[in-house]
């Protein structure tokens, strides 16, 4: 495609990435209005902003929800890790099957896997709240990590493992000083990946949470059955700066891990 | 060292069993249990005689495939063009951004653009074509759908076609095909692990949407994922959700089956 | 190594400086220690300056949460481990709550301004003697409608809801046991009918309406009808003053051929880790004068005849939130139905919704 000429392709690109963008920026232009609606822009104003940053409530529920979201991403990204670490050791039909597993949840529609942990839940008696929503979180970041670690350590040459041995490495001298840098570019996209996918939950978390334990995505969905409250459009534009910071800084990881796009390539949902 | 080994493994074998074995048999258990608490096949009884859960079905795999098509509709071409373009690595990125917001406030922005006197609406006045019913309907819907769903649309069918041997395409072109030819002879059907790819990650969650049938369809399209909602959440009919879960994950067998080949490929070719 | 520890520990940090925020947070200016009063509400169905009044006086510190059906709230009260100490559930479901053992008997005793309810309003059926409950408010189910796209004399009756001048005109809530009392109503069924093949009539007289449901909706049913989205709604009294504060063309009905009439009550629930902050807050909200301005900033009907005194005439004489004994006698309570029944009210309404277009 060269510049400044008109083509059919650019066009359809256009007005693809026009309403892709469309609704994010309606959003963001209207947290600025001075009304109460998003039908008039009544010119330009903080005063939504100053509303979200008085709202104990909705602040008090994104502090929790980062919560979640770092110790879900945290606590999946070592059990996926050692998970990647024990399939690696594995061959065959082992492998397979324990490979098949881990994609279940992956593949799993999210109502099935809030359903079915509120089941889950409720027969082992674990109180609806912070505690089952962190589980959950956990259960389903779990192989997403796997999946982003798994591909770092096929790729790790044995060759290099075994010389470490030969030079009288102990298992962990090995795992600690050879495996683990190698694979830290993985992990590293890993935790960032399952971050996105915590902080974005809405249908598990609706079906698991309860005794006042709320996070965003829930919020914004009781918050919207409401109406409209541009206090939620000035939240979604400091969380589409969030995103840009998360995003650049998860861009510059897996740049530096080389292949990004199999790293962007999980967030479809798809089971590679 | 087997010790070690096995220490690895154990946190993650736990998972495997308490988070995945067990809700899968869980939610199978619980089918088999009716509103009062016995146990039974009534459940399924009721599915599959009742004629309303089967037309739900029916409904509910319709819509997700006119979300799919859609979306596949609006995505390859998408896709082949971002191909072709330089920075071809940003672009994609431009398209992956939007997942990365919120899915309630994209939808939550779809209601004040879509209400009667939104942004789409003045504009439709503007131009003279006057004010018309937007949200509630079954276009609007569709639309929202196809919106969350477009960006794990063109990712997987932008990476098969990225893929694609440049010089196959030469070739085709040397051998004198035209365009159009080398289209359909050559690149759709090396695209086609992708197409199948992001057909697998859009019909499923089609099936179960459940918030947007809500906020924007009014309430007026149910889902086998709203009946589950309902169900397990306001009628506490867990057993009936269950037994609609359980088709659920027939129905993600179904299509993971169907589409299954390209998994494989697409994990040699990635 | 070192370094994915340090990135480990930094993590960890940062999450106990989010713990720390959020305590800090929700615990500013409040020195009164942990004495912690949970209450599980409706949404936006309190003054919420009232709830810092009874912080401020009483020195609890109030822990809010709401849910948006009986249903979703009985879900997570029986899910067990709760520790709600104040729930506010409608009447037929007090009923099934006291059937499952949920709440705890009240101590009258403890609650000396009981005596502000009015008489009609204590002792009903649902809990005789109001062993369990204190009524809150109480409403109905009627008809709201915009004057600019209907005349009044269009809307007095539910049956006019059918007519076909009204199509994709009339947004219905989404609740299956109001949406059937309408059907029933018409029929002149019983609201609390059990019979199958009622029901199953009531449903075929619904099916006709699809044409003219635009919506099923719930909350946000305020918003559209506030923005002139939809012409008519069918929705409870306190919903339709809301609406009618925002835009001057709603007007509220409350068919005369009868409706649903429901009553929204404080209940204990058995497993209530701070009883005493329970009852300090139900004596609270009985006082007339929180009593008033709840009712001022709710917008549901008052029980508490002493708050009632000191609500303006316009409020009180209004005959749409306040009806005539004429209408009072036609209307009637939901009792709580057996699960089987309820199932297939569910059911037959889920139906419904799938073939609403």
């Amino acid at each position: 495609m060269k510049k400044h000429h008109f083509s059919w392709s650019g066009l359809y690109l256009t007005i693809v990435f026009i309403i892709l963008y469309a609704p994010i920026v309606y959003l963001v232009v209207y947290s600025f209005s001075a009304g109460t609606t998003m039908e008039k822009y009544h010119g330009f104003s903080l005063r939504h902003y100053a509303d979200l940053f008085a709202d104990t409530r909705m602040i008090t529920i994104v502090f929790n929800t980062l919560i979640v979201a770092l110790l879900a991403a945290l606590i999946a990204t070592i059990v996926g890790t050692l998970g990647a670490l024990a399939i690696k050791e594995t061959r065959g039909k082992v492998r397979n099957s324990l490979l098949s597993l881990n994609n279940v949840l992956m593949v799993s529609p999210d109502v099935i896997i809030g359903a079915s942990f509120l089941i889950f839940f409720t027969m082992l008696g674990i109180r609806l709240g912070f505690v089952s929503v962190l589980l959950s979180h956990i259960a389903f970041c779990i192989p997403i990590v796997v999946l982003m670690v798994l591909p770092k350590l096929n790729e790790l040459s044995p060759t290099l493992v075994d010389a470490a041995y030969d030079l009288g490495a102990s298992r962990w001298q090995a795992l600690s000083q050879v495996i683990l840098p190698a694979i830290t570019p993985g992990i590293g996209a890993g935790f960032f990946m399952v971050l996105t996918y915590s902080l974005d939950d809405f249908a598990v978390t609706f079906f698991v949470t309860g005794n006042g334990f709320s996070t965003l995505s829930v919020e914004i969905y009781s918050r919207a059955r409401q109406g409209i409250n541009l206090e939620i459009n000035a939240l979604s534009a400091l969380m589409l700066l969030a995103s840009l910071l998360l995003v650049g800084g998860y861009y510059l990881i897996s740049k530096h891990g080389g292949r990004r796009h199999r790293v962007i390539a999980v967030k479809e949902g798809d089971a590679q | 060292m087997m010790r070690q080994k096995t220490l690895f493994i154990v946190p993650y074998l736990l998972w495997i069993v308490l988070f995945v074995l067990a809700p899968l048999i869980l939610i199978f258990y619980q089918s088999l249990y009716n509103i009062n608490g016995q146990f039974t096949l009534d459940n399924y009884t009721t599915y599959l005689t009742s004629g309303v859960y089967l037309k739900m079905t029916f409904n509910s795999v319709w819509y997700a495939f006119l979300i799919t098509l859609v979306t596949l509709v609006i995505s390859y071409p998408t896709a082949y063009v971002l191909n072709r373009l330089h920075n071809k690595q940003f672009w994609l990125l431009l398209v992956i951004l939007p997942t990365w917001i919120n899915l309630l406030l994209k939808t939550y922005a779809f209601i004040g653009l879509f209400s009667r006197t939104g942004s789409i609406n003045q504009f439709l006045r503007f131009v003279g074509l006057g004010s018309h019913q937007l949200l509630f309907t079954d276009a609007s819907f569709m639309f929202v759908a196809a919106y969350i769903e477009i960006p794990f649309m063109v990712l997987p069918i932008f990476n098969s076609l990225a893929e694609i041997n440049p010089s196959l395409i030469n070739a085709s072109k040397d051998l004198g095909a035209s365009q159009w030819q080398t289209f359909t002879k050559v690149i759709w059907p090396l695209s086609m692990p992708g197409v199948k790819a992001g057909i697998q990650a859009v019909f499923i969650p089609s099936l179960s949407l459940f918030m947007i049938t809500r906020l924007i369809g009014g309430n007026r399209v149910i889902t086998l994922g709203t009946a589950i909602e309902e169900h397990f959440l306001t009628t506490q009919n867990w057993g009936m959700g269950s037994t609609i879960g359980v088709v659920l994950i027939i129905a993600m067998f179904i299509v993971m089956f169907a589409t299954g080949e390209a998994k494989q490929k697409g994990g040699h070719t990635r | 190594m070192k370094k994915l520890l340090t990135i480990i520990v930094g993590i960890l940090a940062l999450c106990l400086l989010l713990v720390c925020g959020e305590y800090a947070l929700n615990h500013r200016g409040n020195t009164g220690g942990h004495r912690v009063l949970t209450i599980y509400n409706w949404g936006d169905y309190i003054d919420p300056a009232l709830i810092s009044k009874f912080e401020k006086r009483t020195g609890y510190k109030v822990d809010y949460e709401t849910f948006d059906s009986n249903e979703s709230m009985l879900t997570k009260l029986r899910q067990g481990g709760t520790n709600y100490d104040l729930v506010i559930p409608s009447e037929y479901t007090v009923q099934r709550m006291k059937k499952e053992g949920l709440v705890a008997r009240l101590d009258h005793q403890k609650l000396p301004n009981l005596r502000y309810i009015d008489r009609q309003f204590l002792n009903r059926s649902f809990d005789r003697g109001n062993e369990y409950s204190v009524p809150y408010f109480w409403g109905t189910l009627g008809i709201i409608y915009n004057d600019q796209k209907i005349n009044a004399g269009a809307v007095q009756h539910w049956e006019q809801l059918w007519s076909p001048r009204l199509k994709n005109n009339v947004m219905l809530i989404d609740s299956a046991r109001d949406v059937f009392a309408i059907a029933l109503i018409t029929q002149h069924q019983s609201v609390n009918t059990k019979d199958f093949t009622k029901l199953k009539r009531a449903q075929g007289h619904l099916k006709a309406l699809t044409p003219n449901v635009k919506a099923i909706v719930a909350d946000e049913m305020k918003m559209y009808m506030e923005q002139d989205e939809a012409a008519i709604g069918v929705t409870y009294s306190g919903d339709a003053r809301e609406m009618m504060d925002v835009n001057h063309h709603l007007h509220y009905v409350v068919p005369s051929e009868g409706s649903n009439i429901w009553f929204d009550n404080m209940v204990i629930p058995k497993r209530a880790q701070n009883k005493a902050a329970a009852y300090a807050f139900i004596n609270f909200m009985l006082a007339p004068a929180n009593a008033a301005q709840n009712a001022r900033y709710v917008g549901y009907a008052t029980p508490n005849w002493a708050a009632k005194k000191r609500l303006s005439k316009k409020i009180t004489s209004n005959q749409a939130f306040y009806p005539p004994q004429k209408t009072m006698r036609h209307l009637h309570t939901y009792h709580d139905l057996p699960l089987k029944t309820l199932g297939e009210y569910n059911d037959l309404f889920l139906e419904f919704k799938m073939f609403a277009k």
